[in-house]
């Protein structure tokens, strides 16, 4: 066999929710190996359990059938070895930006000194500095956003997962912090599981891509990217971006 | 306390509203509003309607009240029965809103309890309170401290309950274990839901004075409108009616005013 052990493997897992008649079957027995320090993004009609998947590696959800194993070692339940960025922040509201960022490492018994510092180096890397202080109220979509990634990263966790974090953002600002979010992954070389619904997105921030398809949720298709890094608006703009795209986009609409 | 945000809506939508009754301040709104109640009442006096004294009698009252003391020991009686009770039920209120929404088994065996007790009025509980506490200090307190628990505890048990699962995760997955995600999530998350829950209690409280002193007092505002009402003396009940309304609305306004201290947080929708 070979020695590379990936550094998430879903093996057959699945998912049903309800009871009854009303059972509805979020995802069907589906395996998936996500290589260390790739950017794997999930992209999918609403219904085709991509969350459901995220989560299952998250340990929030537990799956029905088969297993998830990180870096070889079967998921049980939460850890800050894996962060997890909500598609609605969840940040705490009671909590200023740096107690926010702070939150995991206290958990983690880091002394006060280094806890702020390393906190105020996260801020920096995702461009909130002057910010330290305010309250989550005070801060538009984005900031929220760039907050609760500095906030999944101060705890240096080798796996980032991400459920569609720039859904509710506007255009502008999703661009910004995707080339943001892989400036930051490129510097710290964690593996990143990024989930979206948004086909452009899925494919300029990935090395891979999977397709899944809904009713049931299963994998449709799992693509490669071969576009150079960085990637930069000349990228967007190429003939081999609108290449994946169209494959991406056939794949998610099932033609 | 939503002043500001319905001006916002409506001010730019429509530009006459922005040099409308939309501008004058909140404050100025609520002397209004006191001012001409007041004048409606002097009008009412005037026409001498039966059941309804004017201003001055019931001011005269007052003074007379204050005169021979009675004002005092009557405002200083009840406001301790009723400060005393609201501030033992809201404690015993908190944790057991936070068991109660934190525990299964301990919502399962108390909710029922809390629901079928909570319709009961606390003037039902006088002749209980009686035969357990006499008819000291104790059974006075004791039926507003049940007032404040019952109203209290549910909106703070719901606060408890309705903790954003989002947030819960988030802490979960940044390492906490249940005891943390209870002491540096549930608990803050709360705080809002206590805070209206000790409102809430607050009025109860002062609408429970009445029951309360039904039970063998010698004073208190709500014993003095007893006595006034043996004697139909209006102008003395409608006098310890706004005494009670005024000092529940000084405490209430206390409350709100380290509200924004404590709760400034919550971003309002």
């Amino acid at each position: 066999m070979n020695a590379v052990i990936p550094k998430i493997e879903f093996a057959g897992v699945s998912k049903s929710y309800g009871t009854g008649s009303k059972q509805f079957q979020a995802i069907e027995p589906t395996s998936l190996a996500i290589e260390d320090r790739s950017f794997v993004t999930v992209v999918g009609p609403s219904g085709c359990g991509k969350t459901t998947l995220m989560l299952m590696a998250a340990g929030l959800v537990e799956p029905d059938t088969g297993s998830v194993k990180v870096s070889g070692k079967p998921v049980k339940g939460p850890s800050p070895d894996r962060g997890v960025v909500f598609q609605q922040f969840a940040l705490f509201p009671w909590l200023t930006v740096q107690k926010n960022v702070e939150f995991g490492l206290k958990l983690a018994g880091v002394p006060a000194a280094e806890s702020e510092s390393r906190a105020r180096q996260y801020i920096d890397l995702v461009g909130l500095t002057g910010f330290e202080n305010n309250l989550p109220k005070t801060l538009s979509g984005g900031m929220k956003q760039r907050c609760a990634i500095a906030r999944a990263w101060a705890v240096d966790p080798e796996i980032l997962l991400m459920d569609e974090p720039f859904g509710a953002l506007d255009a502008l600002t999703r661009v910004a912090l995707n080339n943001q979010l892989l400036d930051a992954w490129s510097q710290r070389k964690s593996t990143v599981m990024f989930i979206t619904h948004d086909v452009d997105e899925a494919v300029y921030l990935a090395t891979d891509i999977v397709v899944m398809a809904a009713r049931p949720g299963r994998i449709a298709k799992r693509i490669r990217v071969d576009l150079p890094w960085p990637r930069t608006e000349e990228v967007r703009f190429s003939a081999e971006f609108a290449e994946y795209r169209n494959t991406v986009w056939h794949a998610v609409h099932g033609v | 306390m939503s002043g500001r945000s319905n001006t916002d809506g409506g001010g730019t939508e429509i530009p006459e509203a922005e040099s409308g009754v939309t501008r004058i301040p909140s404050w100025v709104l609520n002397l209004i509003s006191a001012g001409v109640a007041i004048a409606l009442w002097f009008v009412i006096g005037a026409l001498g309607i039966r059941g309804i004294p004017s201003p001055f009698e019931v001011l005269q009252a007052g003074i007379n009240a204050a005169q021979k003391g009675l004002l005092w020991t009557d405002m200083l009686a009840s406001f301790r029965r009723v400060t005393l009770g609201l501030i033992l039920g809201v404690l015993v209120a908190i944790p057991t809103a936070f068991i109660m929404g934190w525990y299964r088994v301990a919502r399962a065996i108390v909710e029922p309890w809390i629901q079928f007790l909570r319709t009961v009025p606390p003037i039902a509980l006088i002749p209980l309170v009686i035969v357990l506490f006499g008819i000291g200090e104790t059974p006075k307190v004791m039926i507003i401290f049940f007032a404040a628990f019952m109203t209290s505890v549910i909106s703070i048990y719901q606060g408890v309950v309705d903790t954003d699962r989002t947030l819960i995760n988030a802490a979960r997955v940044l390492g906490a274990t249940d005891r943390q995600v209870f002491l540096k999530v549930v608990v803050p998350a709360a705080m809002p839901f206590v805070f209206v829950g000790v409102r809430i209690a607050l009025a109860a409280s002062w609408g429970t004075l009445i029951a309360s002193e039904l039970v063998a007092a010698q004073e208190g505002l709500g014993y003095r409108m007893q006595i006034a009402g043996i004697y139909f003396d209006l102008p003395t009940i409608y006098f310890n009616i706004l005494v009670i309304g005024l000092i529940g609305y000084a405490m209430d306004r206390l409350l709100q005013a380290s509200e924004g201290r404590l709760i400034g947080w919550q971003e309002r929708k």
